[in-house]
């Protein structure tokens, strides 16, 4: 199995293939069917993100392992225009592009961490991981 | 690759056969609003099964068509929404309060049936 997998996001399509590849990498390393599924749900939200706002960016996918817990870790990032408020954008029923935001406050529900850094100008990175198996507290 | 919508007595049924981009979906429910009104459809099942992910775009995109469609005086039924799909769309927050669901496309099929002998009789009143 690879370790990591980079996904360039530039339609639809992609959103499709990267949740895909997202969720047979976690099915490979042994997530449960329903992890599989929030780690695909939250992989197609920021992919449609990237298509939607950007038009391009890409999407790495990778295995990572730390203190004994093994996960998937998500990097969405794109050059494109940025988020002048990273915070508002991952409030509920906010969007920078005046469509529902559900996206972004949707997805970083479904993952175990969940960070997004953005410059004006510069483009904007999401990155996320799910962890393999019950979580802690 | 379009999704077949079949008609089946008095109702349309769409088969989704396997994950949809966005366009897909956008295609599936520009065809059923279409097709709801040549065919002069009483019912829409949409059967979900083979939907890897019902994200926030897709469920949007279903939640339309389902009140659309009870617009133009008819009825939709989600049927076969997976159950990992299903605590995914919970987490997510995704709720669609104001669509029918069923487990399977029989069980979409005696509720359609039901909706429409409720819907006589309430005319007859």
């Amino acid at each position: 199995m690879r370790n990591e997998v980079l996904v360039a996001i530039t339609s639809d399509r992609d959103v499709v293939l990267a949740r895909q590849t997202g969720r047979s990498m976690a099915t490979e390393l042994g997530l449960s069917k329903s992890e599989a599924t929030l780690l695909a749900t939250a992989i197609s939200e920021v992919a449609r993100n990237i298509v939607e706002y950007v038009g391009n960016g890409q999407i790495l996918l990778c295995i990572v392992n730390l203190n004994g817990m093994e996960g998937i870790k998500v990097v969405a990032s794109d050059s494109g225009p940025g988020i002048e408020n990273v915070e508002m954008a991952l409030q509920d029923g906010q969007s920078s592009g005046g469509r529902l935001g559900l996206g972004l406050p949707g997805a970083r529900r479904l993952m175990d961490e969940f960070h997004m850094v953005s410059e004006i100008g510069e483009g904007t990175t999401v990155t996320m991981t799910k962890w393999k198996g019950p979580r802690r507290g | 690759m379009p999704v077949p919508i079949l008609k089946q007595g008095p109702y349309l049924v769409a088969s989704i056969q396997d994950a949809l981009s966005d366009r897909e979906v956008l295609e599936l429910q520009e065809n059923l609003l279409k097709q709801i009104g040549e065919v002069r459809a009483s019912g829409i099942i949409v059967d979900v099964t083979a939907m890897d992910v019902i994200d926030s775009f897709a469920s949007r995109s279903l939640r339309t068509v389902a009140l659309t469609t009870r617009l133009r005086g008819a009825e939709m039924v989600i049927v076969g929404i997976q159950p990992d799909v299903a605590f995914a769309m919970v987490q997510f927050g995704l709720l669609m309060d104001d669509v029918n669901t069923a487990l399977d496309l029989e069980e979409g099929l005696e509720f359609l049936d039901s909706w429409i002998a409720g819907r006589t009789f309430d005319d007859e009143e």
